[in-house]
């Protein structure tokens, strides 16, 4: 993601704002993105206008923090308005929101679409998303006629605010391309009983309102957090040659969304969650992404996704991991399956656990013990 | 109120003549010289009548050496007078390479500015007449790599008569090139037809949506070719370079930024050739305006066959011209 248009403001110069509220809206390829604010204060000036696209790291507003007020400190004059995408985001200055790690995948590297000079220089200028054209010249290239129109159709008809998902299509097609090409995957897999689990959540949403029962994706991602705690070669991001562990744990969780399109939005400090916060946590953020409204933290954070195909999925999965992370744990249907317990034959419910790692960062040896460690934690529900 | 000016009916060789006898009557320093310009009346007739009219001095038959002749007019212009030398073809030329490079390219450069070598060197280029493989060549594009010379390829009967004045006005070479399919051309021109500018290309047709950069004999085929696109509701504007060196990059420039498209007609070989200096030029100056690929249609890489019918498939034509804008359009 390189830029963003902004589609709506949800405050106004003299508002107070305090560290968590949505401010505005960003649409980008990936969707609506709600734009949190991390400071408490008040909205001083608003810098960009709506329908606006600026690069990703422009400022979006001014706001006078508590701290300045009291300081009595005037809010910073502000330059120029960044309006051209082409200019790099200003320096030194503060960011309402930091730039997402995947910076140059969209555009760049989704197997070289051609462009005409004039077509790609007009693109530039008007903030068209040349991914979002289809060519019409030689070779079928993107001539400057097919930009025109698509700004003509722009204009003819505003937009509703949400997903595109040709646009979220050819955003994954990137990442995963980039992903297969720079990161040497290994893959494992652990089959794990997680019958305890079964019989744990049983009891548990026995006497729970089915809103407020605990579902089996739960454990399994809140078992892949603890482990990405005491796992540090799986839980942070690889980025120009070398590997960063994260401090904290974002979870991302891979979500399908009806139409073909596909998003693993962070769940925050997902290993220090209770079972219940993580659980409504989960349903909040399911419900966003299908109406395509994420924020932007949870687009830039996770740190490690984990994938569940589910009930209706197949036994096992081998994920692709997500640039900058470098694992990525699938989770495949829990199945009946003869099983020896304590030297009897007997049926127990069984999930394959599959990890894909990146081996510039980690080792199989390593991976079997984080697996093994995710299915230990299974076996323990209630301390989850 | 204006008096109509009257035209006449000539052909592009009489325009040619009409001009070197008009600079014969305006400066007693201009002569012309080659082999059969005299009695001959020149190889393509061009000089036919002169030699009674101006006498033996001034219309100088000279023995098969252009070596030899060239250089005698280069050392004429240095001292003073204002030779036309005429060379019967470009193939023949390079025989007198040597004199034209060596010598009067370099003669301002070389004397620290006290002599210059203000000569005009006339000769007919390119195919179509079956003349063969050392005949037919077209290798103006060759020259227009020379620094201390002009070269200029008059393609129309205003320039056949207009550009030689302006030339022999220049303290240095210029080289003029007058395509053999041309001579026989027969148009209007205005009755007090005079000298024209050497400096800059013209557009022949204005247009939109691609620019059809060319000079010489084949501007003709480009302007038919242009038609034909007219009938496909493509609207092609043509450009006439006319000189070829120095080039009107701002006219090419102009051309181009508005239609975004360009194809080079040029009847020399591809590789190393004008057409690849002036697409150069335009990815240089103007790359950011293109919506589409440059297209070049140049002569086969072959000796110029004899057979009428490979003579013609080997240069431009009008269908190729057309294939190839459409080609850049995307319309192929």
């Amino acid at each position: 993601m390189e830029a963003g248009t902004l589609v709506e403001w949800l405050v106004k110069p003299g508002d107070r704002i305090k560290r968590g509220d949505i401010v505005a809206v960003v649409e980008t390829q990936k969707g609506a993105i709600e734009i949190e604010i991390f400071e408490t204060g008040q909205v001083e000036q608003i810098l960009v206008d709506i329908h606006s696209k600026v690069p990703v790291g422009t400022p979006l507003a001014w706001i006078r923090t508590e701290l300045e007020a009291k300081a009595g400190l005037a809010a910073p004059k502000p330059v120029a308005q960044p309006a051209a995408i082409a200019e790099a985001p200003p320096r030194g200055l503060p960011q309402v929101a930091r730039p997402p790690p995947l910076t140059d995948i969209v555009l760049g590297e989704a197997g070289r679409v051609r462009v005409s000079p004039a077509a790609r220089r007009l693109a530039q200028e008007r903030g068209i998303d040349l991914a979002t054209v289809a060519g019409s010249g030689p070779a079928g290239a993107i001539v400057r006629a097919d930009i025109e129109r698509s700004l003509g159709v722009l204009t003819e008809k505003k937009r509703p605010v949400g997903l595109d998902l040709d646009a979220m299509r050819a955003a994954i097609a990137a990442a995963m391309a980039r992903s297969k090409r720079e990161i040497p995957h290994y893959y494992l897999e652990h089959r794990v009983d997680v019958t305890a689990c079964e019989q744990w959540l049983t009891r548990t949403n026995a006497t729970r309102p089915p809103d407020e029962r605990l579902l089996m994706g739960a454990l399994m991602l809140k078992s892949v957090a603890l482990a990405a705690r005491r796992f540090p070669a799986f839980n942070g991001f690889y980025r120009d040659g070398k590997y960063e562990p994260a401090s904290a744990v974002h979870v991302g969780m891979a979500i399908t969304i009806r139409g073909g399109g596909l998003a693993a939005p962070a769940l925050h400090d997902a290993d220090r969650l209770a079972l219940d916060e993580l659980m409504a946590r989960m349903r909040d953020l399911v419900q966003r992404v299908r109406a395509g409204r994420i924020r932007s933290s949870e687009i830039a954070d996770a740190t490690i996704t984990v994938s569940s195909l589910g009930e209706r999925g197949v036994e096992a999965l081998y994920g692709i991991i997500y640039p900058p992370q470098v694992a990525i744990v699938g989770f495949g249907k829990i199945v009946a399956r003869p099983w020896l317990v304590d030297g009897a034959i007997g049926p127990r419910s069984i999930v394959a656990i599959t990890l894909a790692a990146d081996h510039r960062v980690s080792d199989g040896h390593a991976g079997a013990l984080f697996l093994a460690e995710i299915g230990g934690q299974l076996q323990e529900p209630d301390k989850l | 109120m204006t008096t109509p000016s009257t035209t006449i009916e000539l052909s592009y060789r009489d325009a040619v003549r009409e001009a070197i006898r008009d600079a014969l009557h305006r400066d007693e320093h201009v002569f012309l010289m080659g082999e059969d310009v005299g009695r001959y009346g020149g190889c393509y007739a061009v000089s036919k009548g002169l030699l009674a009219e101006f006498g033996p001095d001034r219309i100088r038959d000279t023995p098969l050496s252009e070596s030899g002749f060239t250089g005698a007019g280069i050392g004429a212009a240095m001292a003073g007078m204002r030779p036309i030398v005429e060379l019967m073809t470009v193939n023949f030329s390079l025989l007198a390479l040597d004199q034209i490079l060596n010598t009067a390219a370099t003669v301002r450069h070389m004397s620290g500015n006290q002599l210059g070598a203000p000569i005009v060197i006339r000769m007919a280029t390119g195919a179509g007449r079956q003349l063969a493989a050392q005949h037919s060549h077209s290798l103006e594009g060759w020259y227009a790599h020379i620094p201390g010379i002009k070269v200029l390829a008059p393609a129309t009967l205003e320039d056949a008569r207009g550009m030689l004045w302006t030339a022999l006005q220049d303290p240095d070479p210029v080289l003029i090139f007058e395509n053999v399919m041309l001579y026989n051309m027969v148009g209007k021109l205005a009755a007090d037809a005079g000298a024209v500018d050497i400096e800059r290309a013209a557009v022949r047709r204005p247009g939109k949506e691609i620019s059809l950069i060319t000079y010489g004999g084949s501007l003709w085929k480009t302007l038919d070719a242009a038609t034909a696109l007219a009938a496909e509701s493509i609207d092609s504007e043509v450009i006439d370079l006319r000189s070829l060196r120095p080039l009107d990059d701002a006219t090419i420039m102009t051309s181009v930024r508005k239609t975004r498209r360009a194809v080079i007609v040029d009847e020399g070989w591809r590789s190393g050739s004008l057409s690849a200096e002036i697409c150069t030029r335009i990815i240089e100056q103007a790359f950011w305006e293109l919506d589409g690929p440059i297209g070049r249609v140049c002569s086969e890489e072959v000796p110029i066959p004899y057979p009428r019918h490979l003579e013609n498939a080997a240069i431009p034509q009008v269908p190729k011209i057309v294939a190839a804008a459409k080609a850049a359009l995307g319309r192929a």
